[in-house]
């Protein structure tokens, strides 16, 4: 089997994110990049596949995104992907999710594929759009934030979980078909130190817009971020005291409802 | 460059950092109160492969550097310092000197389950009467036939209870100071060995100190490193990787305990002022953050020395003497800023705070240390400008 996943290179979750001066994106300087952590499922569920199959499949990392993204990448083949295919182009520096499904899509054939794995969002932005474009381009079934995967005996298709409010849901669906991974599916190995030595000798194939046949950058002008804002600072907080707590909480229950009319 | 992290260098202090971070720091408070070591732990290091960081691929480990394990070193020792002085007794002492001394055999038979971690590796040299004078050591190792009879016993033995392979000094001959010690590769399961006292410590408590007793203990004589008289150079040889590791060790203490001050220091308020707000901390933090970089320096320059086969003696020592000592420097500030609370058991200031201590004692103490470079320094004017 060709087993695909899907990687962005995002802030650390634990990264403090500033908006640089022109409202263009966010500050980078100082800020450590990392695996979008619920790609880091999909990868996981990709190499689990793998292992079960046991049958000389192969998972292939595909990653649109900067040249910096190369770090990322690597990571993944330690964890123990086979090889990877980055689109690096200048062309692509600020995309929308069609623009980068175009592009993946059109990746994704090239190298061909049985499944495909992704996170069920990306950090940084939350759109959640990409998976969803690319079921559509190439024309497979979607599930979205699996919880479980079994793939069936005979690799035509497999069954899911996805959580939802107040309980399970339980998926059968044809392959192949994309999954986007949620929480709770697996535990993503660390990439461990042999992975490591390893990942040095794997290829990473990098390709441009030209090499995947696109000329002109798809998807431009159907949606764009016309400005990025930081958050409005929080408003005043005002602190009730008094020498009794009964008499702060009346005290704050009057403010409530005479002042803030909340309750 | 020496500070420069290779890609590879990255993904290693990542991996280790994000283990340390989430499996190490969910037990140390606890494995570190009640003094017990944690075996699935060292399985958990073993499993990435840091028990043969060093140890080429044909014997099972990765053929990384020096500069990995100290980076590695480091972020082990920010959450639990007990962990990282087995994981570095290990590493730069134990499999270093089978590596380097071992014969084929040796090697062949020992290294694959030094590196996978299966057995670990502990360095046993100090005893009653022989601590920083290596040359005191009385352990006698008398050959009869293909064997060696061992007797006396070994002290303050990290992790000697939990032991797989144990590297011994012993005196193959009484008549000479220097040419009288050989190194012996020794597996607890030889009749005659056996675990003695166990110390009570004012720290590393995660980590396991104890004596090691021969009692007539049968070694094959394919088990000595090197040949029979190269015992202290082969425990002078592996000096400078050891030190190298401590001085890691204690860069990570004080690491943590930097970080530690700045993150209590934002959230108390006395005097209507978070702390971080008085410049009398300030100073504090200030000096805690320079003496960590510079700590950090040294253990790069000697460690990417090492790694490039330059003699290291000098820069290893002193990266040693200068990182134990600002670790213990930083404790101390850090739990002065943290007042009463940081002298609880409720903070980690407390735990980093009594194990930083040993750090200017053990793998050569401070004074050792100053002796080393002082002699080295001299060396060095005597060839610029002789007398
Ligand atoms: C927690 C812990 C773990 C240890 N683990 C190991 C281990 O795994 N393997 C192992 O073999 N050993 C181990 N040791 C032993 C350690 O290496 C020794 O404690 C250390 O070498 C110092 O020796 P000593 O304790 O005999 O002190 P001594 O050598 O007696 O020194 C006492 C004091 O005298 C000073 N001194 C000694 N000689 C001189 C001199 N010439 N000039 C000036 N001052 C001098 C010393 O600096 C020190 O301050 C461990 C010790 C501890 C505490
Ligand atoms: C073992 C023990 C026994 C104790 N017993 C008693 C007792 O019997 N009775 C009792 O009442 N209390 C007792 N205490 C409490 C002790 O007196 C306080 O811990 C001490 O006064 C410091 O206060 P704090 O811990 O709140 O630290 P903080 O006042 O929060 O100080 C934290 C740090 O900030 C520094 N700092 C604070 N203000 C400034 C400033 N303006 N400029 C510069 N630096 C500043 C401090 O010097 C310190 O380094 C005890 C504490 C301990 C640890």
């Amino acid at each position: 089997m060709k087993i695909i996943v899907l990687l962005k290179r995002v802030p650390d979750t634990e990264a403090k994110i500033l908006i640089n001066q022109e409202g263009t994106g966010i500050r980078e300087d100082g800020v450590k990049f990392v695996i979008n952590p619920h790609d880091e499922y999909g990868i996981e569920e990709g190499l689990k596949l793998r292992e079960k199959l046991a049958d000389g499949s192969k998972v292939t990392v595909v990653c649109a995104g900067p040249e910096e993204a190369t770090e990322a990448i690597r990571t993944a083949l330690a964890m123990g992907a086979d090889d990877a295919v980055h689109v690096c182009d200048p062309k692509l520096a600020d995309p929308n999710p069609f623009t980068v499904s175009e592009v993946l899509a059109k990746a994704i054939q090239a190298e061909g594929f049985d499944v495909i794995f992704c996170g069920k969002q990306a950090i940084d932005d939350d759109l959640a759009q990409v998976q969803s474009i690319l079921a559509e381009k190439l024309d497979i079934p979607q599930v979205n934030n699996a919880t479980a995967f079994e793939m069936a005996a005979d690799c035509r298709s497999a069954k899911l979980s996805r959580r939802i409010e107040g309980g399970d849901e339980k998926i059968e669906t044809s392959m192949p078909a994309i999954i986007s991974c949620d929480k709770g599916l697996n535990e993503p190995r660390y990439a461990s130190l042999p992975g490591i030595m390893k990942a040095k000798k794997k290829e990473i194939r990098k390709k441009s817009l030209a090499d995947l046949g696109i000329a002109e950058v798809p998807g431009t002008g159907r949606s764009r971020v016309l400005k990025w804002l930081p958050l409005p600072k929080g408003g005043e907080c005002r602190i009730v005291a008094a020498e009794e707590t009964v008499d702060a909480v009346r005290e704050l229950a009057r403010l409530l409802r005479e002042e803030a009319k909340v309750i | 460059m020496l500070f420069q992290f290779s890609e590879e260098e990255r993904l290693i202090q990542k991996t280790v950092r994000d283990f340390a971070r989430r499996e190490l720091a969910a037990v140390a408070d606890i494995s570190n109160r009640d003094g017990v070591f944690r075996d699935d732990i060292i399985k958990g290091l073993s499993a990435l492969g840091l028990m043969g960081i060093t140890i080429p691929e044909e014997y099972g480990g990765v053929n990384f550097g020096t500069f990995s394990l100290a980076v590695a070193l480091e972020e082990i020792s920010r959450i639990c310092p007990s962990t990282a002085v087995a994981v570095s007794v290990h590493n730069s002492l134990a499999n270093h000197i089978v590596l380097k001394y071992g014969s084929e055999e040796l090697k062949a038979k020992y290294l694959p389950r030094m590196a996978s971690g299966e057995a670990i590796g502990v360095y046993a040299l100090t005893e009653p009467d022989a601590g920083s004078d290596v040359s005191a050591i009385r352990m006698s190792a008398v050959r009869k036939g293909h064997e060696y009879v061992l007797n006396g016993a070994k002290i303050f033995i990290s992790t000697g209870d939990k032991a797989g392979v144990v590297i011994v000094i012993a005196r193959t001959d009484p008549g000479s100071r220097t040419r009288g010690l050989t190194a012996f590769l020794v597996e607890p399961g030889f009749p005659g060995f056996s675990v003695g006292k166990v110390e009570h410590k004012m720290g590393l408590k995660a980590s396991t100190t104890v004596e090691l007793v021969f009692e007539d203990c049968r070694v094959p004589s394919a088990n000595v490193l090197g040949e029979e008289g190269m015992g202290m150079q082969i425990a002078l040889g592996s000096l400078d990787g050891g030190r190298i590791g401590i001085a890691s060790q204690a860069l990570g203490i004080a690491q943590t305990a930097l970080d530690e001050a700045v993150l209590f220091g934002r959230e108390r308020t006395q005097f209507g002022k978070r702390l971080v707000d008085f410049q009398m901390t300030q100073a504090k933090i200030a000096d805690m953050a320079t003496n960590v970089d510079a700590a950090r320096l040294l253990v790069y320059r000697a460690a990417r020395m090492r790694d490039a086969g330059e003699n290291c003696s000098k820069e290893a020592s002193m990266a040693k003497l200068f990182a134990s000592r600002i670790a213990n420097a930083a404790v101390y500030d850090s739990m002065q800023i943290h007042g009463g609370v940081g002298y609880t058991e409720e903070f980690r200031i407390e735990r980093f705070f009594r194990d930083a201590r040993v750090t200017e004692i053990y793998e050569g103490t401070s004074e050792i240390q100053r002796i080393v470079i002082a002699r080295k320094v001299l060396e060095e004017y005597e060839q610029m400008y002789p007398v």
